[in-house]
């Protein structure tokens, strides 16, 4: 994969620290593998597919996810806590009026259990920094035009908090299934760098 | 724990940059913003760095692009911990 960091120093440093604890038998690593493999295996951006499908089918669930997206989650049997602690999830909403877009700035916080692993250009020092003060451009770069008239909202994931976008339900989608609605949206979608 | 600050209030963001690990990022340094929600009690991530644990109110920060780039019609909205902000 090109987004590994397997020679980063920090990936030295995790593994010489692995390798201690295992010397130590403080830590299994199988059990190890096991975590993360479990982790890995349940974030995947299907969920998010999943979360705005049912938020655009069921508006009670909608209002819930947007007003408190952590209390939303389990009724579609999905949480923030896969990690190693429980993160705060804002789901924003696109309108025809507002069109958000998120990043981290600092580093490349990112909602993993919603969206799994975050793409390359996610992390790129050109993306990172470009899209709080360029947005549209960054849009553009993306074949994503908006129309002018429409206000953009980054959201730096600089702290705690991450962010999910809830993507405006194509037109002409009125008689598909929850199951098509997902197969509709995208993970850039999630991100707000694609419509849907 | 009380809030310094609440929603609808304006807050000027600290112009220090600092050696040690911090979560204000340098472009919205000394930039003054709205307050538009809060976002929950959190360890100061700058003495969490060094092992300290503070934990102080966040805040969701909204800024125009205009303040931060001198240019743009977009805003940009962060989470900024009570010690980052100072009254506007």
């Amino acid at each position: 994969m090109s987004d590994d960091h397997d020679d980063s120093p920090i990936a030295a440093r995790v593994r010489e620290l692995e390798a201690i604890l295992e010397e130590k038998g403080l830590l299994d690593a199988a059990e190890l593998d096991r975590a993360l493999e479990a982790f890995a295996h349940k974030a995947t951006p299907a969920n998010g597919f999943r979360v705005v499908a049912r938020a655009w089918v069921d508006d009670d669930f909608k209002a819930a996810l947007l007003e408190n997206a952590n209390e939303a989650l389990p009724s579609v049997g999905l949480s923030m806590g896969g990690g190693l602690q429980v993160q705060r999830l804002y789901v924003v909403e696109n309108t025809p009026q507002v069109h958000n877009v998120i990043v981290c700035t600092l580093c490349s916080c990112y909602p993993i259990a919603l969206l799994g692993p975050s793409p390359t250009w996610y992390k790129s020092p050109a993306y990172r920094s470009k899209v709080v003060s360029h947005p549209r451009e960054v849009l553009e770069q993306f074949g994503f035009t908006l129309p002018a008239e429409t206000e953009i909202r980054v959201w730096d994931a600089n702290a705690e908090t991450r962010y999910m976008v809830l993507p405006r339900r194509p037109a002409g989608t009125e008689q598909l299934s929850e199951d098509e609605l997902a197969a509709k949206v995208t993970r850039n979608g999630l991100i707000g760098t694609a419509p849907v | 724990m009380s809030e310094r600050y609440r929603a609808g209030d304006r807050v000027r963001t600290s112009t220090v940059d600092p050696d040690h690990h911090t979560r204000l990022p340098g472009y919205a340094r000394g930039r003054v913003g709205v307050v538009v929600g809060d976002d929950g009690v959190h360890p100061l991530a700058d003495l969490r760095a060094r092992g300290v644990v503070r934990p102080q109110p966040v805040y969701l920060v909204r800024f125009t692009a205009r303040e931060l780039f001198g240019q743009g019609d977009h805003s940009v909205t962060l989470s900024l911990w009570e010690d980052y902000l100072s009254d506007e």
